[in-house]
């Protein structure tokens, strides 16, 4: 048994030389790398897009993209897709202000929101999973319905939160990080963690990675498509919670970019539409990038009908590179 | 192949196909199986001994993989009853099965490309550090006894911690021989363990298969290959129409013999 066919010239770790002339090396740091040189441009382009203030407000816009694009990521990487994650927020956000009129106290309010935001995960995760409906036909339905709810409920109309909790969630600061922006760094590490440190995580990754052989090493497929869909709706929920505090108001507005920049978040993150693959700094990235982007364009003075459409380029761009994913 | 083992006074008392003997790790007995009204196995009998290679041979449909996903938990037999290291079992899934020691090594290998080596190898058995309510993987641990695990059955990967997906067919092979193999288990079931690969990596997992039974392993094995057949096996099962036509030492036996068995030319 000398050298026969089962020895393969792969190594763990290549030199960094080699490595930077590997197109998948770059597909694996898209985000870092588009992060890095969007602030370059930026910086370069209006130095006053690096200011304190500037990274400061930046960091608190990204956080509640982070928070959704962490839930999305679990979904993803079981090789699913929340659609309904903004609408789901929406939901969460309405039932908030429902609570807080009826003058329930406001950790009651934001306690329904988690809970109402993670029933709809719930069903999703239960129709995927036991209903064995595409995981894109299913949201696409719950994002419909949820919207639905969230007008219902508040009659269409936005109701004023006044919280002294939610102000200081959305204005208090530790050094120079709001509390929102530690409430997102915290979201990534949990999810980090259990992701990459627990048993649920290598479950989760072998459900989205192949979800037959998964099966037949006797894990519990259906409930890791349950267990997924459920966090990301409890995130949606917790999302709704830093939405009201700041807007200052639960309104039903339909928050479709949410959704498209969680989503392109977690693909700018290098994280496989396939499942199977993913990180949480990736998508945290991601939605960073995302953020700076809007924000350098908007210190620029573009006008705001050209965001989405640099979003949009930005995203394809992201995915073209993906395929070449080691 | 054809020379005479000192296998065969040890099986004097042994009828070819005949009962089992003390030394069987498995035997089935009248196994039967129905789906709906088809009748996939008939009063299957069949044993297998511990330190052998016993293959099971049959046409597409024979009921071999039934009679195997009976035996390894996957289906519940409707009669007879399966008798493994000295207790009846009375498997509710393959989980069961493998707790009692029988592991499967299925035709599409059960890896997942994503993961690692060694996440692979510890696929729903991960080792766990708890710090009070919650649980870490404990990776280190988990590599270091990959690599024991690999480099006992002489598997040439390049690292644990390599992605299976970035592997040679062997390569897969061999890491799904080497789960089955760990965990200290008594029974190996392969299901067309070579199909797929090509001559020199047929060559490693046949290599594989032998020290497995150098180990005192048993080893249950599907395969359509005669050659291979007539190569590892000890004992040979043939299936046709979900019964079972007879069995062969395989040192009395030759490829013609089976293959008569096979297609119904030769009864018994």
């Amino acid at each position: 048994m000398s050298e026969t066919n089962l020895t393969a010239p792969v190594r763990d770790v290549e030199p960094l030389g080699v490595r930077l002339r590997d197109v998948g090396f770059w597909a694996d740091w898209a985000a870092v790398v588009g992060l890095v040189a969007l602030v370059i441009v930026f910086f370069i382009a209006t130095p006053a897009f690096l200011t304190v203030g500037n990274v400061e407000a930046m960091l608190v816009a990204a956080a509640i993209l982070v928070v959704l694009a962490v839930g999305q990521t679990f979904v993803i990487a079981t090789a699913g897709i929340d659609l309904s994650i903004a609408s789901t927020m929406t939901l969460g956000a309405v039932m908030l202000g429902w609570a807080s009129t009826r003058g329930w106290s406001i950790a009651v309010a934001c306690v329904l929101a988690v809970l109402a935001s993670g029933v709809v995960g719930l069903v999703n995760g239960l129709l995927v999973a036991k209903g064995r409906i595409t995981d894109f036909i299913v949201t696409l339905g719950t994002l419909s319905a949820a919207a639905g709810a969230a007008l219902v409920i508040s009659d269409g109309k936005p109701v004023q939160v006044p919280s002294t909790f939610l102000l200081r969630l959305a204005s208090g600061k530790v050094g120079p990080f709001g509390y929102s922006v530690l409430v997102a760094v915290a979201v990534a590490i949990v999810a980090h963690v259990v992701l990459f440190r627990t048993r649920f995580g290598v479950h989760l990754l072998a459900t989205g990675g192949d979800k037959e052989s998964a099966r037949a090493m006797g894990v519990d497929t259906d409930g890791m498509k349950i267990a997924v869909y459920t966090i990301s709706g409890v995130l949606a929920g917790l999302a709704a919670i830093m939405l009201v505090a700041r807007v200052g108001a639960a309104e039903p507005a339909a928050n479709t970019a949410f959704l498209l920049n969680s989503v392109a978040a977690v693909v700018l993150g290098g994280v496989s539409l396939f499942g199977g693959r993913g990180t949480i700094v990736g998508p945290v990235v991601g939605a960073l990038l995302l953020t700076a982007l809007v924000n350098g364009l908007t210190i620029l003075g573009v006008s705001q009908f050209y965001q989405p459409l640099a979003v949009g380029i930005v995203v394809v761009l992201a995915a073209l590179l993906t395929r070449f994913q080691r | 192949m054809s020379t005479q083992t000192p296998d065969t006074h040890l099986t004097d008392s042994v009828e070819p196909g005949g009962p089992p003997t003390d030394e069987a790790l498995l035997s089935c007995e009248d196994v039967s199986k129905s789906f709906g009204s088809v009748r996939a196995l008939a009063d299957v009998s069949i044993w297998a001994r511990r330190g052998e290679v016993t293959a099971l041979v049959g046409d597409n449909g024979a009921g071999k993989s039934t009679l195997v996903r009976c035996i390894a938990g996957v289906h519940r037999p409707d009669g007879g009853r399966i008798v493994f290291d000295g207790t009846q079992t009375n498997f509710h899934s393959p989980e069961d099965a493998r707790r009692a020691g029988m592991e499967t090594v299925h035709q599409t290998l059960a890896l997942v490309p994503e993961l690692t080596v060694w996440q692979n190898l510890f696929l729903n058995r991960e080792k766990v550090r708890r710090f009070g309510p919650v649980a870490f993987l404990d990776r280190k641990d988990m590599q270091a006894e990959s690599r024991t695990m690999l480099s006992r059955l002489a598997v040439n990967v390049p690292s644990a911690r390599s992605r299976v997906g970035r592997l040679s067919g062997g390569q897969r092979q061999a890491v799904a021989i080497s789960r089955a193999a760990g965990w200290g288990s008594k029974l190996v079931i392969m299901d067309e363990p070579t199909a797929a690969l090509g001559v020199q990596e047929t060559a490693k997992v046949e290599e594989l298969i032998r020290t497995l039974r150098a180990d005192g392993m048993a080893v249950l094995l599907i395969s359509h290959n005669f050659d291979q057949v007539m190569r590892l096996s000890n004992h040979v099962w043939v299936m046709r129409a979900g019964r079972l036509v007879g069995g062969r030492r395989t040192a009395d036996t030759s490829g013609d013999e089976l293959v008569a068995m096979i297609t119904g030319t030769l009864t018994a």
